[in-house]
């Protein structure tokens, strides 16, 4: 096992990964801008290094300085947490070949997964059922651009092939308007990504969002540890997640699962990932895989009673899984609701000091956070600044537990999304559960009016 | 406990003229005191950690959160700070000469100490002319981004 970590990640899941590590007393280095010095974690490190100036290119996505920080401090093992460079191929490998153990998969998983073209053809020889697509990457010629879209039905979406996580993505409903919107889809692609590459797919009218979290060692076992509803959305951004998906046949849910961990053993993954999906009509259908731990871990931890982070290390230090697919069980409904430091119903960040933080507790109460009264926000990063997560022995218990744990949670000095979250926890359709990847904007499209 | 932070603040007690510093941060607190020739008995003397510091000196202390300048007197000068995370070197190879040493004058854009990090060593260069007045950082350790390396006036 590891004697020492380095934590090349910030906020809430720097935290996360510092106390996992203590839990199984494992030191650990936590690297910080100068931003964050003052952050919880960075006080509670065993040893804490100040990487770089506030912002992320020179900080957290800041190879040289990390691996370096690695080298002075005698880490074993470097944790990238979630964003940054958690998915970046090159520092996986740059990180290995330092003489350091990358927790995550190979170098070369990351490639596969990453270019979303290469994942789809990767996963549609694994049987996992994907969404009808051009199967490939488009040509430039028209004629065949036009005839994919006709084969597969309208509306389609163009999506780059170097996007992902809702970027880079447009939807066509006619003829006319297909050869205009790939190219610009490709141009944006070019410009954000370095990468043009396209590919087209059905655009599913009214679908869930349901993820499959899957864990793998490296002795050739991999398990699926249940699925994960994340519909409500804002702009292709989670903002509240639940495990199990309500209202799906449990041997829908097993099917996938199993397809998903058998797809991790043909391609040789390893350590913790998601295997995402769009859900409609009792179908499944993938669209990409995330090769890291994800923010939403909680509520599969909260209903299977393992630890995904540690479960990382133990995977990264050689160990076997300590179950077989049999053994893990869900129990209860969990659910999870991201506090972003922002306008609830105008969404404009709102960093700052927060001058009181007062966080709900109680049974099956669950607040996973680096923030603290007097700590202040800084202006440069992502605005989530802490989940709460619930569990309850049913839904309708985690969702009245919700309700208490957001009625107590106080935060003044800086605005946040708790007050949305209180609305959406009492949203009647909500309650009914099975809403859609559309339902949270029309809602607030409804609430402007 | 940063002891490397710890161990910058012992270094400066020895060697200036305080006889006793006591830093309280929101943590705790330090408190460094400067032992005479000869300690009046019953003094309480709790070592926290080994140290390799060759003044005699007595801590009470709890955790120190990284303090970011100790309490002394106004340090006057240019600071130069690391410009990266490694191992701070005095000499671009073992058993070389300092590249420079207290006292000396330099001037801005020479190399004036060496950053070791990922095998590549790296030249830092003064950003101010003037005469080195101090070493803040200790050769062979670890310096992290930010952190003073020389006092320049």
């Amino acid at each position: 096992m590891f004697k020492k970590i380095l934590i090349a990640n910030r906020g809430e899941i720097a935290l996360r990964i510092q106390r996992a590590c203590r839990e199984m007393g494992i030191k650990s280095v936590v690297v910080y801008s100068e931003a964050d010095r003052e952050a919880k974690y960075v006080k509670l490190a065993d040893e804490a290094v100040c990487i770089g100036p506030a912002p992320s290119a020179q900080s957290y996505l800041n190879m040289p300085a990390i691996i370096a920080t690695a080298e002075v401090t005698d880490a074993e093992a470097i944790h990238p947490g979630y964003g940054f460079l958690a998915e970046n191929a090159d520092f996986a490998e740059r990180v290995e070949k330092s003489g350091f153990t990358f927790i995550g998969p190979s170098p070369e998983s990351i490639r596969l997964m990453g270019d979303k073209v290469s994942a789809k053809q990767s996963m549609i020889r694994s049987g996992v059922p994907c969404v009808p697509g051009s199967e490939g990457a488009l040509t430039d010629d028209p004629k065949t651009i036009v005839q994919a879209a006709r084969a597969i039905g309208y509306p389609v979406i163009i999506k780059a092939s170097g996007g992902g996580g809702g970027r880079g993505m447009r939807v066509v409903h006619t003829e006319a308007a297909l050869l205009h919107a790939v190219q610009t889809t490709r141009s944006e692609a070019g410009a954000a990504f370095g990468n043009s590459s396209v590919y087209m797919e059905k655009f599913l009218q009214n679908p869930r969002h349901v993820e499959i979290q899957v864990l793998a060692d490296q002795h050739r076992n991999a398990v699926w540890l249940g699925e994960r509803d994340c519909s409500m959305q804002r702009r292709h951004q989670k903002i509240i997640e639940e495990a199990p998906a309500p209202g799906i046949a449990r041997r829908i849910i097993e099917r996938i699962g199993d397809r998903c961990a058998a797809a991790c053993k043909k391609i040789g993954y390893r350590g913790a990932g998601t295997f995402e999906f769009l859900f409609e009509n009792g179908e499944f259908y993938f669209i990409e895989m995330n090769t890291r731990i994800q923010v939403e871990h909680p509520v599969t931890e909260l209903v299977t009673g393992i630890d995904i982070v540690q479960m990382q290390i133990r995977v990264a230090a050689g160990e076997k899984l300590p179950f077989t697919q049999r053994q893990i069980q869900m129990r209860g409904h969990a659910i999870e609701c991201r506090v972003n430091a922002e306008d609830p119903y105008k969404f404009t960040p709102s960093p700052g000091r927060i001058t009181m933080w007062h966080p709900p507790g109680g049974p099956g109460v669950r607040v996973d956070s680096h923030a603290y009264t007097n700590y202040t926000v800084p202006p440069n990063y992502d605005s989530m600044i802490g989940k709460i997560i619930v569990h309850g022995d049913t839904r309708d218990q985690a969702l009245a537990r919700m309700r208490t744990a957001l009625s107590e949670m106080v935060v003044e000095g800086i605005q946040t999304n708790i007050a949305l979250h209180r609305e959406l926890m009492v949203d009647a359709k909500f309650i009914e559960g099975g809403t859609n990847i559309h339902y949270l904007e029309s809602w607030l499209e409804h609430r402007k009016r | 406990m940063d002891l490397r932070k710890l161990k910058t603040l012992i270094d400066l007690v020895s060697e200036s003229n305080i006889t006793e510093l006591e830093i309280t941060e929101a943590e705790g607190k330090v408190r460094i005191v400067k032992a005479g020739p000869q300690l009046p008995a019953g003094t309480p003397m709790m070592m926290m950690a080994p140290h390799t510091a060759a003044a005699p000196v007595a801590m009470a202390s709890a955790a120190a959160a990284p303090a970011a300048a100790p309490a002394e007197p106004e340090q006057t000068g240019h600071i130069v700070k690391s410009p990266m995370v490694g191992t701070f070197y005095r000499s671009s190879s073992p058993g070389a000469k300092a590249l420079v040493e207290v006292g000396q004058a330099v001037k801005e854009g020479e190399s004036i100490c060496i950053i070791e990090a990922m095998k590549i060593m790296n030249e830092i260069e003064a950003d101010k002319s003037g005469t080195v007045v101090r070493v803040m950082a200790e050769n062979g350790t670890a310096v992290e981004f930010g952190q003073p390396l020389f006092v320049i006036e």
